[in-house]
């Protein structure tokens, strides 16, 4: 189902800044769009929005072709999985799983066969007779995508489903989740604040800012050519680096980011290379991490993991000049070249 | 650790001690003849049991009415505040209304004022309208009295179930009265248990008011308050069973809605 969201605007009693801000939208069906951006930036109002959980002051949404702003949320045709995960204590696994086909009266012998089909999936089926009490965080949150992907709606949201995982869990989980949502297809609407999720899983990610897209697209290409220097700085790890141009000879009225992986570290002195002072060495495993001077300006660039450096060595720097990416340095919005 | 544990043990033992021994005593001096109570010194152990006190006492004018009209006005008052305070409560903990704050403030202030102060205007409504010496009278002034607890009480345990999981609810399909009753509610019963087990105590040992508003349709604390301060010794203490009696019942019967039932065992 393809959701259609219209300069949506939503602003809390009491609150003098806007949630979300104008924001319009446009999921394709079967896409799995990635909401990402720091904590308060409004992805969750916007999801909310969408969910039939909070009103806008003005815009729209349409579920399909059908305009679902004023309709509420049991007649929207959604499933949710949320941050908590609000998976309900007083019934068995079992019955939270089907809580959505037995609301919707769904016939309980094909309850049963959905639900076990969903436990299997999830690999839950150990545990369906149990209360949520008796569950481990990673089973509460197998529990809460179920019961959402159980109900086979046309739309699938999710709220930091991944957030109260510990980091292992949590890259197990993300790789699954991807493969269980490639599965089902459903158009899938997920909020997270964590920039690695958000590249890892969205066929686009729309990175958010103030209650603003600030941009909206595949998550290489946004990785790639970040629209503003906001997005380059919150995407990637480490996030894009930033310098005058004079420091790598273009002219003043620019700032130029690039990645750190783009850099290509050498320590033989070339013609094409700048120097550079090498401040701090960090061994990540995969590669060597080093934060360098150059020309003053601080620069994290990554060389491969043989290469070996020592804090306060002078080291060569080349810039591929497709690599570069160039900003206005008093807005920060990209220059076109 | 294993000191901590004897400790706590101690302290259960010597609480239970407390509460109980005198419930033993009473039950015991009920069960005795009326000369064995005078024995000196008075026998600890039931040795000399006898059910002549307790028939006789039972069998006398209007303790068996006062019996009844006070299970009645108890159960009524549970089921009044119970209907009329938890929807309140539920709507103090999830909607922010104007006025909210001084509402509970205000629920809480006409529990300030005395009893009598309450009761003899109310005497005087209730005998205009006919209702003077009725139980409903009793049960009316016994629900007024509950509220403020019954409301303040709910709408804590509302605030104690995530908002969420009702938003989930209506997510997956449940209207907003299906959502309260098949997630808010199931996860509020204990708490709401314990308004009832309170709201029935405060009931049923309510003797000022009840003793007002009513001249025959006694409830029994008011009958024994009012007719057995000239009985003889043996008859109090059966009094004092009849009295403690039917609020430890209740208590044991709400008790298992009290734990937690899910995931843990009632032992
Ligand atoms: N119920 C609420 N009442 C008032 N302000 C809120 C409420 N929920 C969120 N906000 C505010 O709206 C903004 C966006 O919040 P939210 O959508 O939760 O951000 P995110 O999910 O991106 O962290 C924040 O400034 C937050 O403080
Ligand atoms: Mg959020």
């Amino acid at each position: 189902m393809k959701i259609t969201i219209s300069d949506l605007v939503k602003t809390y009693p009491g609150q003098a800044r806007r949630a979300t801000d104008d924001v319009s939208l446009e999921i394709a069906d079967g896409e799995f769009l990635v909401l990402v951006g720091p904590s308060g930036c409004g992805k969750t109002t916007l999801l909310r929005m969408v969910a039939g959980l909070e009103t806008p002051d003005s815009g729209t949404i349409h579920i399909g072709d059908r305009d679902v702003t004023g309709v509420a949320a049991r007649h929207r045709g959604i499933s949710m999985v949320f941050q908590s995960y609000a998976i309900f204590p007083h019934m068995k696994v079992r019955d939270n799983i089907g809580f959505g086909l037995a609301m919707r009266k769904v016939d309980p012998a094909e309850i049963r066969r959905r639900v076990d089909q969903a436990a299997e999936l999830l690999q839950l089926t150990e545990v369906l007779d149990r209360h949520p009490a008796q569950l481990s965080g990673g089973q509460r949150q197998r529990v809460a995508v179920a019961r959402a992907v159980v109900v086979d709606s046309g739309v699938l949201l999710m709220d930091e489903p991944l957030s109260n995982l510990d980091a292992l869990l949590r890259l197990q989980f993300r790789a699954e989740l991807k493969k269980i949502v490639r599965e089902i297809g459903t158009t899938t609407l997920y909020v997270t604040h964590d920039q690695a999720e958000a590249m890892s899983l969205g066929d686009r990610v729309a990175v958010m800012r103030d209650g603003r897209i600030a941009q909206l697209g595949p998550p290489l290409e946004v990785y790639d050519a970040p629209s503003d220097q906001f997005v380059g700085g919150f995407l990637g790890s480490p996030p894009m680096n930033f310098v005058p141009g004079p420091a790598l000879g273009h002219a003043s009225d620019v700032l130029i980011g690039v990645r750190a992986e783009k850099v290509a570290v050498g320590t033989e002195r070339a013609d094409d290379a700048r120097p550079a002072t090498v401040e701090v060495v960090e061994p990540t495993g995969a590669s060597m991490l080093l934060t360098v001077l150059i020309d003053g300006h601080r620069l994290k660039v990554s060389a491969p993991p043989t290469f070996t450096a020592t804090p306060e060595q002078q080291i060569w720097l080349r810039f591929d000049p497709t690599s570069l990416r160039f900003y206005d340095p008093e807005t920060g919005l990209a220059l076109l070249r | 650790m294993r000191r901590h544990r004897f400790g706590l043990q101690l302290a259960c033992v010597a609480i239970t001690l407390f509460f109980g021994v005198p419930l033993y005593l009473i039950a015991l001096a009920a069960f005795s003849s009326r000369e064995s109570l005078d024995r000196f010194p008075l026998p600890l152990l039931p040795t000399d049991l006898s059910a002549e006190t307790i028939t006789t006492f039972l069998g006398s004018t209007g303790v068996v009415g006062g019996y009844l009209n006070s299970l009645m006005v108890g159960l009524s008052t549970v089921v009044l505040a119970l209907v009329i305070g938890v929807p309140a409560g539920y709507a103090l903990a999830r909607h922010a209304f104007r006025g909210r704050d001084p509402y509970q403030l205000f629920l809480l202030l006409t529990r300030a004022l005395p009893i009598v102060v309450l009761s003899v205007p109310l005497a005087r409504i209730f005998l205009q309208t006919g209702l003077y010496d009725t139980t409903y009278a009793v049960t009316l002034l016994h629900t007024a009295l509950a509220l403020p607890t019954t409301v303040l009480i709910t709408s804590a345990v509302f605030v104690g179930v995530p908002r969420e999981h009702e938003e989930a609810a209506q997510v997956f399909g449940a209207s907003p009265a299906r959502a309260f009753a098949r997630v808010v509610l199931p996860q509020a019963l204990p708490g709401i248990a314990a308004v009832a087990m309170f709201t029935f105590v405060l009931s049923w040992n309510e003797v000022l008011g009840a003793t007002i508003l009513t001249l025959n349709q006694r409830t029994l604390p008011a009958h024994v308050l009012t007719t057995l301060s000239d009985s003889p010794l043996a008859y109090r203490f059966a009094g004092g069973l009849a009295l403690i009696l039917p609020a430890i019942v209740f208590v044991a019967v709400m008790r298992r809605y009290l734990l937690n039932m899910w995931g843990t065992t009632l032992r």
